[in-house]
């Protein structure tokens, strides 16, 4: 199976590199961009075709390693 | 005082701190990070300065879970010296061992300059060989030094008297300067116990006249009278 699990920052967590970015594409005068943020996205293989192990299996990775939760929340989504 | 001074994949400033600590009498053993035990009668633990998995993912998140963590964890767990230097703060946080991370500066930009420290309190392992309020000039170097925690924290941080060292300028303004965003200009911090400190700044290279400075000395003299 193939899973996408995607980490960002949480909300108030100061993010220079999302500013930097930003003010980067507002500097090429495009119209209508409030704010960037920037995160990370895992595009992961998995062995089981089980979707809840799987689910299980990626929340264990994203609390061991892949997220740290002082700062950063994830989402886990099992593409099938 | 016997100090097992862990190196990682990517770590860089080993030789550094285990120079400084010999010279301060300290007896030292390299220790490597697959390793699943310290050695024998390990009073200090040492987490040095690099780049540790080359910063993959998040600065100190893979060596954190490296082999020899859990005996780090378990050798802190039982009240045992442990001391985290820029990267190795960076990991002692990832780790667990120290509240909060490190985030990218604020600035964006890789500090790597001298920089003034004011010192907190002398009553530790760490710090007896400083005065109360000392202002010490040691370096910097890092691009991930913003430390970052949630309000509750750092109120805890500051009741408990548990930031070791602030950013400040050369009179010890601790307002004046601050390289990489951190709350309340931390610089290092200690565990509850006191026996866990991490630190962005660099000692264990002002340790001589002949590079610049000896400010940072003291923190190492004070580690080998700690036995």
């Amino acid at each position: 199976m193939k899973a996408r699990v995607t980490v960002t920052l949480k909300n108030g967590v100061l993010d220079p590199q999302g500013k930097a970015i930003e003010g980067a594409l507002k500097s090429f005068g495009l119209e209508g961009i409030d704010s960037v943020r920037q995160g990370k996205v895992f595009d992961i293989e998995i062995a089981t075709q089980d979707k809840s192990r799987a689910e299980a299996l990626l929340k264990q990775a994203c609390e061991k390693l892949l997220a740290n939760l002082v700062v950063e929340n994830y989402t886990v989504e099992v593409l099938g | 005082m016997r100090a097992a001074v862990i190196t990682f994949p990517g770590t860089n400033r080993d030789g550094d701190i285990a120079r400084a600590l010999r010279m301060a009498g300290a007896e030292v053993i390299p220790s490597w990070h697959a390793d699943h035990d310290l050695p024998a009668g390990t009073d200090l633990v040492v987490l040095p300065g690099g780049f540790a998995y080359g910063d993959y993912m998040r600065t100190g998140a893979i060596a954190a879970r490296a082999n020899i963590m859990d005996a780090v964890r378990a050798h802190a767990a039982r009240g045992g010296y442990v001391l985290g230097v820029c990267n190795g703060f960076q990991i002692a946080c990832e780790a667990g061992l120290l509240p909060g991370v490190l985030m990218r500066n604020a600035g964006l930009k890789f500090v790597c300059r001298m920089q003034h420290l004011r010192v907190g309190r002398i009553d530790t392992a760490f710090t007896r060989h400083y005065t109360a309020g000392q202002v010490i000039k040691v370096c910097i170097a890092h691009g991930e030094g913003n430390y970052v925690c949630d309000d509750e924290t750092v109120m805890r941080l500051e009741a408990e008297n548990r930031i070791a060292f602030r950013y400040c300028d050369a009179h010890g303004d601790v307002t004046r300067e601050n390289p990489n965003g951190s709350r309340h200009a931390i610089a290092g911090i200690y565990s509850e116990n006191l026996r866990v400190l991490g630190m962005m700044p660099h000692p264990e290279n002002l340790v001589e006249a002949l590079v610049g400075g000896t400010d940072g000395q003291g923190l190492f003299a004070s580690l080998a009278a700690a036995g």
